[in-house]
């Protein structure tokens, strides 16, 4: 649903590791959005934070059969859906 | 039918799917590896044979999709395009099927034949996965291989698929696999469009259709090649007004639409086709990544790896090459045997370039073992895909200081600590996706510690820092990524501000147990680029510092005084010889062979092993001349023969000592001593005089030349038997030089230039003479500035080389962790507000 105005949707980069969350659209565009789609972060697909890195950055997502990474600058494009 | 069948067969999949393990299976050991037109993406192509003809075989660069985003999509879907092979292979990876078919069905739009190779089973398998081969066969419209590229398993199955569907002459699919909803009255116009216009046939249709409606830039941009621009026109505005509309109805971007039509296509097709009980179960690769990548663990096991590559690689390699190095000092031996004898005091040309070649490439061979090793491991760890963890570790800091997560590998083949080759090291940032980091990495590579720059230190440390040796050391091997990352920094803030940048978003891939002939495959093709790179271009050089040595020459009223010195040696031995049993050796036609005999004889003794050896030696040279053989055997109670050998001594010590005085004559009097010369007004600042100028003139070429010039600047004399330290050390300390400019030199040559064939290198990788020229220019600047600096403050403050250089190391340690820190500050402020992701999103736009 969607959400009030003032309050900032969360995003990738707001999840504590070990947690869930299902993706409800990418901020990025072009390249960057095309690039985490191909590697399967499309909106309504689930995904498990598994790790940050020793110092915090980048982070490990786990989503079916595949791990991936990226620095939480670009985790924050990706905004989650509030319901888990 | 004709006799011979060729065809021609590509390989397409995404990163990570064992496609290049599959492309070995499939053609052996038959590989080229090739530049596609203009780019720097490889194109490795091989080939078999099978009864019917030549298969060619291209491996195309792993790609996630076919878009035109990035260059290796590119490329590949250019070659699919223009090349249309007979059959295209599309390797997936069988336990992430789900992925994989994304490209899988983007290739099928682009109307070629297929056969999907379900590779990587093996490990699906073990997970328990289940794959219904016949029915995901029958969805797709296209045959499907079960392979396992590591164990060769699959071969035959699709080698015989791929001629059985390159006999069938029919197009395979009639039926398109995907259907875009809302979307297909519009691709269909358009396809339409595109079928009538008769310039574009050959082209997929319906896949240019979904192309133009995407707004692909590069799809625009072939249209308009095909067609004059009152046909091109007209329909890429046709396709953009369309897609206008449709983003404008559904309140969504046609290439999100497509993505998730593909995304419900996939699902529908494997519907029934896979079962994974274990999903969701941790797999062994989640297992082993909780230790390797534990918070508190994964330093510790980054710093192990990192210690076992140096200690295996550099340190046994090294012990290694004590047994390679005879090998090559025979082949010099042989080589010096077959060139014209030497002459009395000059040499014939051919000799002297013909030798000095012969050293130039052996000092370069020498490292062949270690770099065969290094590359080994190396390759180990990318093929184990733990080269990706590292990256995933250490993306932080290199990051803030410009560089990238995968700037590790370059950074590794470069030396950090202490042994490497910038050559592979350049070549290595090809993975590097972000164009800023990888042309900071490109750029920074070459001040890591190369193996070649180790003999010079090692030189300076015996000469001015024999207390402090360790410290020096510790500080020559740990300051090199200190000023690495700071000239990252200062570059990426200045002149690569404008480049493009991308982000850090990658696989981990799952485990695997690199295979032996993978492993040995890439280590043997990188050692062997680095022997044509670097041979060529290091010979190439070497021809020209010899001639910037000879010419003009000694100056004739010199040479006639060593003309007279030599006779009057000449004179002298003929004078003692008289009366002697052998005087009939004593003549001028004599003289000259004699002396080399002598020679020769005495440099085998001293190679010879044990008296086994020594025997052999002495065996071979009285074949060689029994007639002068007595002279150097000296043999018991011939009382003229110990005698001859006396003089024959004195004569050739004579004669070495004149060969030697004119050598440096020859230096001083040459055209790189000159420049050298000419350089000391600048250069004095940092306390250089012309002789280490000409060294480091020379070390442009190829660093191990410094330590080889050095040698004849400082006057090699084998009768003294004092070696190059103390020879440099007592002549620079008599004329006042103190570990000041140990220190000074040191620095500099951290800092130096890379040397020719690294710079060749950099053009290579970058495409632009100008950055060759920069990847020159700056570090000479730089270093020159550090150095003088450094020389000028100590002298002014009395402060000795080690207090420099501790100075140094602690004010470009303390700079680095200021930057650092404020880097991570500045980067917690956009964290901590997520408003401003969705700025950051919009500007990317």
């Amino acid at each position: 649903m969607p959400k009030s105005p003032e309050r900032p949707a969360r995003t990738l980069n707001d999840i504590r590791p070990g947690r869930r969350a299902r993706i409800r659209r990418h901020l990025a565009r072009g390249a960057v959005r095309q690039r985490l789609m191909d590697l399967g972060l499309m909106p309504n697909v689930e995904v498990i934070l598994v790790r940050s890195a020793p110092l915090g950055d980048p982070i490990e997502l786990k989503l079916e059969a595949t791990s991936l990474t990226l620095r939480r600058r670009e985790a924050s494009t990706i905004e989650i859906f509030d319901d888990e | 039918m004709n006799e011979r069948n060729d065809l021609l067969v590509a390989l397409a999949g995404q990163q990570n799917a064992g496609k290049s393990t599959l492309f070995n299976m499939l053609t052996g050991a038959r590989q080229h590896v090739a530049n596609y037109p203009g780019v720097t993406v490889d194109k490795k192509y091989g080939q078999y044979s099978d009864a019917e003809g030549v298969v060619r075989t291209v491996d195309l660069p792993g790609t996630y999709s076919l878009t035109s985003f990035s260059l290796e999509e590119r490329v590949a879907r250019d070659f699919l395009i223009q090349e249309r092979p007979d059959v295209t292979i599309n390797v997936v990876d069988g336990s992430n099927l789900h992925r994989s078919l994304h490209l899988t069905l983007q290739i099928l739009e682009m109307e070629l034949p297929v056969v999907l190779a379900l590779n990587m089973m093996d490990v699906a398998e073990g997970r328990g996965l289940e794959i219904d081969q016949a029915a995901l066969s029958t969805r797709l419209g296209l045959p499907v291989v079960r392979t396992v590229g590591r164990k060769g398993e699959g071969r035959a199955p699709l080698r015989t698929a791929i001629r059985a569907l390159a006999a069938a002459d029919k197009p395979q699919t009639t039926e398109f696999p995907v259907t875009y909803g809302p979307l297909e009255p519009d691709l269909v116009a358009l396809t339409q469009a595109i079928q009538t216009t008769p310039e574009l046939t050959g082209m997929p249709a319906r896949w240019l259709a979904l192309k133009l409606l995407e707004c692909d830039a590069q799809a625009a941009t072939w249209v308009r090649e095909r067609l004059e621009p009152a046909q091109a026109e007209p329909l890429l505005e046709q396709a953009a007004a369309l897609s206008a509309t449709f983003e404008r109805n559904n309140g969504l971007d046609v290439s999100d639409h497509l993505v998730s039509c593909r995304e419900r296509a996939v699902a529908n097709l494997l519907d029934g086709v896979t079962t994974d009980p274990e999903s969701g179960r941790p797999t062994l690769t989640d297992r082993i990544d909780r230790v390797l990548l534990n918070r508190l663990a994964a330093p510790a096991f980054l710093v192990l790896t990192v210690f076992l590559i140096y200690q295996i690689a550099i340190v046994w390699g090294y012990e290694l090459t004590n047994y390679t190095w005879p090998i090559l000092a025979k082949t010099r031996e042989l080589i010096a045997g077959v060139l014209p004898e030497a002459g009395f005091l000059v040499d014939p040309y051919t000799r002297s370039m013909g030798l000095w070649l012969v050293d130039s490439a052996n000092t370069l061979l020498n490292y062949v073992p270690i770099f065969l090793i290094l590359f080994a491991l190396i390759a180990m760890l990318e093929d184990s895909g733990y080269m990706a963890r590292i990256a995933f570790i250490l993306d932080k800091v290199l990051h803030r200081f410009g560089l990238h997560g995968q700037s590790t590998l370059p950074l590794i083949l470069g030396g950090v600590f202490a042994g490497g080759c910038a050559v592979p090291g350049v070549m290595a940032t090809k993975g590097i996706p972000d164009n800023r980091a990888r042309m900071a990495t490109i750029l920074t590579v070459p001040f890591m510690n190369c193996l070649a720059k180790v003999p010079l230190y090692t030189l300076l440390l015996g000469i001015f820092f024999v207390e402090d040796k360790s410290l020096m050391m510790f500080y020559i091997s740990t300051m090199t990524i200190v000023f690495a990352l700071l000239v990252s920094k200062l570059l990426t803030k200045t002149v690569l501000r404008g480049e493009e940048t991308s982000p850090f978003v990658m696989e981990l891939p799952t485990y695997h147990l690199p295979t032996v002939s993978g492993v040995l495959r890439r280590a043997f093709e990188r050692t062997w680029i680095y022997i044509k790179k670097v041979g060529t271009i290091v010979v190439a050089v070497a021809v020209v510092v010899f001639t910037l040595l000879q010419f003009p020459g000694i100056p004739e009223d010199r040479m006639a005084e060593f003309e007279q010195r030599g006779e009057a040696a000449v004179v002298a031995f003929e004078r003692a010889m008289a009366g002697n049993a052998y005087q009939r050796l004593a003549t001028a036609e004599h003289i000259g062979p004699l002396v080399n005999y002598y020679n020769d004889y005495k440099r085998a003794k001293l190679n010879a092993s044990g008296a086994e050896g020594s025997r052999a030696v002495a065996a071979r040279f009285e074949r060689r001349n029994p007639e002068y053989y007595p002279l150097v055997s000296r043999p018991r109670g011939d009382k003229d023969a110990r005698r001859a050998n006396r003089h024959l001594r004195d004569l050739s010590s004579e004669r070495k000592s004149i060969r030697r005085e004119m050598k440096e004559a020859r230096i001083t009097s040459s055209l790189l001593g000159m420049i050298g010369r000419s350089m000391e007004p600048v250069t004095q600042f940092a306390g250089f005089d012309w002789k280490i100028n000409v060294a480091l003139l020379s070390s442009f070429a190829a660093r191990e030349s410094s330590v080889a010039t050095l040698g004849v600047l400082f006057q090699q004399d084998e009768d003294q038997n004092a070696s190059l330290e103390e020879r440099m050390g007592a002549e620079t300390k008599a004329g006042g030089a103190t570990a000041l400019l140990g220190t000074a030199i040191i620095l500099f040559f951290a800092l130096y230039p890379p040397c020719l064939a690294t710079t060749v290198m950099i053009k290579v990788q970058t495409g632009s003479y100008k950055w060759m020229i920069f990847s020159i220019v700056f570090p000479t600047l730089l270093g020159l500035g550090v150095a003088s600096a450094v020389y000028s403050i100590g002298l002014a403050t009395g402060a000795s080389g080690v207090a420099m250089m501790s100075w140094t190391y602690f004010s470009a340690l303390t700079l680095l962790l200021i930057l650092g820190f404020l880097g991570g500050r500045s980067g917690r402020n956009l964290r901590s507000t997520s408003v401003d992701s969705t700025e950051t999103g919009e500007v990317r736009a």
